[in-house]
């Protein structure tokens, strides 16, 4: 079993004839992800280089193909409107990859899907990936391992993109599969967080175990570990990255700043601890830490 | 991006709320004048962004033309230090001078964005005058807040209920607060602003109620939609560094140890220079290359990181995804060829086109480079080899 997506997902790809959106349309599609179509305003009829139909609106498309998941490229100006086109035109899951929207326009947006029930992920992130099904991001396919019968599998929860892929790897090359990784991104309004991908992974009768790598910034991994000590039976494994990061300074990610003495590494981790959680100490000995949970 | 309170303080009258009558001065013969504008007791304040300038002597109380001069000689004739600016201290350039009032009560108004519930929040406080984050650590009931609804924003029952739970009962006087709290809620929607404070909000014993000194920051991501707000963007205190590697689309921030790293993505570049750190080496930078970098933006982070001299070895470490490990690969053995690396260069390459990548090294085979297997790997040869 997997979360949120699967080999039934039917996706479309909002931006898909930028290089971005061109681009990683077509590793979905080799991933063999259930790519339906695209949508770029003004070429509307036409195909994609994959031989994908272009529609000028997600209503269109939605009509079309049936989709009910989106990935979204659209420049950071736009980025928050498309995702509410989607949401609107009654697309379930929204995939937002769009690095650098203005904050407010993501509060709003958020609002706007959530009264209509809409699913988000992102922005700033990598995307989400159900290994062996459904791929709907930019991260690297082959890193990750689907489950086979009688091998152990976990679900991954990330704020980071390249850590996670050092995650997925050091997991894949100990032999332990997953169900689900999703990277909710980087900014401080985002989607899906931690508490709510916990609940899903722990009803989720083939995940064994939860990885949820977080950073500097915020309040959502203390907020994680009393929801974990409350509501999450199965082991997790945490990393906090940016231990050595000083105060005040934005680092790379918007979300990842320690600002008036809250958000700093020592902090979240001591609160996962104290929720039973084993931390890893080192980025190299999170796949490590992780096996050793399952062994228990 | 951060502005100065001199231009916090702009936008704020802009938005109808008083101030003290002010002016911004460069010299000492315009300090000297505006104090025969102002008159009476002024305050002085060296206009820079690192905290701690009181205890530095930059800022000052003077009651006399003479005194506007002295200071004003001392605050631009001398660099600021403090805690906050570090040892080398931070050049003066502009002053504030603004008319002191006496103060009976001092008060807090300020928004942020409450990341856990992705909506705006207004805080106040009877406790004004201190860091809020203090108020918050030792006394957090003491902060009242109301969260803005993300369509609608600050409604006017809101604003009273915040307005009555700082205590004021004079008509005139709520009115003028009220002028200062709905202010500082259009200025943060209005400029996509991070932070924007009024601290403190004071009221003086003939009963006036006015914003003494105020914040803002604002939200990098929007800066194209506010030409006005980018145009107030001063460099004196960025790091150059910093600047530079923001033209190339590259995310730098200096650090004080001697090992500079080179990672694409955030959460791994922080991650890189945790676990340095935990094999005893002090990590000399943050560098995030991003996802979609050019060999040519990956030639000049080296360029950047080499440019400190601190430097004494260099970890790159990449996860391939959206970039690929070839163009790391390529970039190196440009910088290799163009700028020749005096230090070792620890490389740990995974990913996106890894194999091509590490046959493209294994060719160029170039000296003082040091490959590793994996991230613990890595941080050991370059912790050993500085």
């Amino acid at each position: 079993m997997s979360i949120l997506v699967d080999r039934n997902t039917k996706v479309i790809c909002q931006g898909i004839t930028g290089s971005a959106g061109a681009f990683h349309t077509a590793q979905c599609l080799a991933y063999g992800t259930k790519m339906v179509g695209g949508v770029t305003p003004g070429k509307g009829g036409q195909k994609s280089e994959h031989g994908l139909p272009i529609f000028d609106t997600v209503h269109e498309a939605v009509a079309a193909t049936g989709a009910n998941a989106t990935l979204i490229f659209v420049p950071p100006t736009f980025a928050a409107d498309a995702a509410m086109e989607a949401s609107d035109a009654g697309i379930r899951l929204v995939v937002l990859i769009t690095e650098g929207i203005p904050t407010l326009d993501m509060v709003k947006a958020r609002k706007f899907l959530d009264d209509r029930g809409t699913k988000l992920i992102g922005p700033n992130c990598p995307g989400i990936i159900s290994p062996g099904q459904c791929k709907i991001g930019i991260m690297p396919g082959y890193i990750h391992k689907p489950k086979s019968n009688g091998e152990r599998a976990v679900g991954i929860i990330s704020r980071s993109g390249t850590l996670t892929y050092e995650a997925v790897w050091q997991c894949t090359t100990r032999g332990i599969a997953q169900t689900t990784c999703v990277g909710i991104g980087g900014d401080p309004v985002k989607g899906l967080n931690f508490i709510e991908l916990l609940q899903l992974f722990q009803d989720d009768p083939e995940t064994e175990a939860v990885i949820m790598i977080g950073e500097i910034g915020g309040t959502d991994e203390e907020n994680a570990a009393r929801f974990i000590k409350d509501h999450v039976t199965k082991p997790v494994t945490a990393f906090i990255a940016g231990r050595t990061a000083p105060p005040g300074k934005r680092m790379g990610h918007a979300g990842a700043i320690i600002s008036g003495g809250t958000g700093d590494a020592a902090s979240k981790i001591a609160a996962l601890k104290e929720a039973g959680i084993a931390v890893a100490d080192s980025p190299a000995s999170i796949g490590e830490t992780l096996a050793k949970c399952l062994k228990r | 991006m951060r502005i100065h309170e001199y231009q916090a303080r702009s936008l704020l009258t802009q938005a109808g709320v008083p101030v003290p009558a002010s002016e911004v001065v460069t010299t000492i013969d315009d300090a000297a004048s505006a104090y025969r504008k102002i008159g009476g007791q002024v305050v002085i304040k060296a206009q820079v962004f690192a905290g701690g300038r009181g205890k530095a002597g930059f800022v000052k109380l003077c009651n006399s033309e003479n005194e506007v001069k002295a200071a004003a000689q001392f605050m631009l004739t001398n660099r600021m230090v403090s805690k906050q600016s570090g040892p080398d201290g931070i050049p003066v350039k502009k002053l504030l001078i603004a008319s002191a009032v006496d103060i009976e009560s001092e008060y807090y108004v300020g928004m942020v964005i409450d990341r856990s519930r992705n909506v705006p929040v207004m805080m106040v406080s009877r406790e004004g005058g201190v860091e809020i984050e203090e108020v918050a650590a030792r006394n957090p009931r003491a902060i009242v807040k109301e969260w803005l609804h993300p369509h609608l924003g600050l409604q006017p029952f809101q604003v009273a209920k915040l307005i009555k739970s700082l205590g004021f009962t004079d008509k005139t006087q709520m009115r003028d607060a009220r002028i200062a709290l709905l202010g500082i809620a259009d200025i943060f929607l209005k400029y996509d602003c991070s932070l924007a404070e009024i601290n403190p909000l004071v009221r003086t014993p003939d009963g006036r109620v006015m914003a003494i000194d105020a914040k803002m920051t604002f939200d990098d991501n929007a800066l194209f939609r506010h030409k006005d707000i980018a145009a107030m963007f001063d460099p004196t205190e960025e790091n150059p560094l910093e600047i530079r590697a923001k033209q190339h689309d590259l995310s730098y921030i200096a650090l004080n140890g001697n090992i500079g790293c080179l990672v694409n993505g955030a959460g791994l570049a922080m991650s890189t220079m945790d676990i340095i750190k935990l094999h005893g080496g002090e990590p000399a930078n943050f560098l995030d290359v991003g996802g979609s970098v050019t060999p040519e933006n990956a030639v000049e982070a080296f360029r950047i990181i080499l440019t400190d001299p601190k430097v004494k070895g260099i970890l790159v470490n990449i996860f391939g995804g959206i970039a690929k490990c070839d163009v790391i690969a390529e970039a190196l053995i440009t910088a290799a060829k163009q700028i020749g690396f005096k230090v070792p260069v620890v490389v740990r390459l995974e990913g996106t086109n890894v194999e091509k990548a590490r046959q493209m090294l294994k060719e160029a085979d170039i000296k003082q480079l040091v490959t590793a297997t994996e991230l613990t790997d890595a941080a050991q040869k370059v912790c050993a080899a500085v």
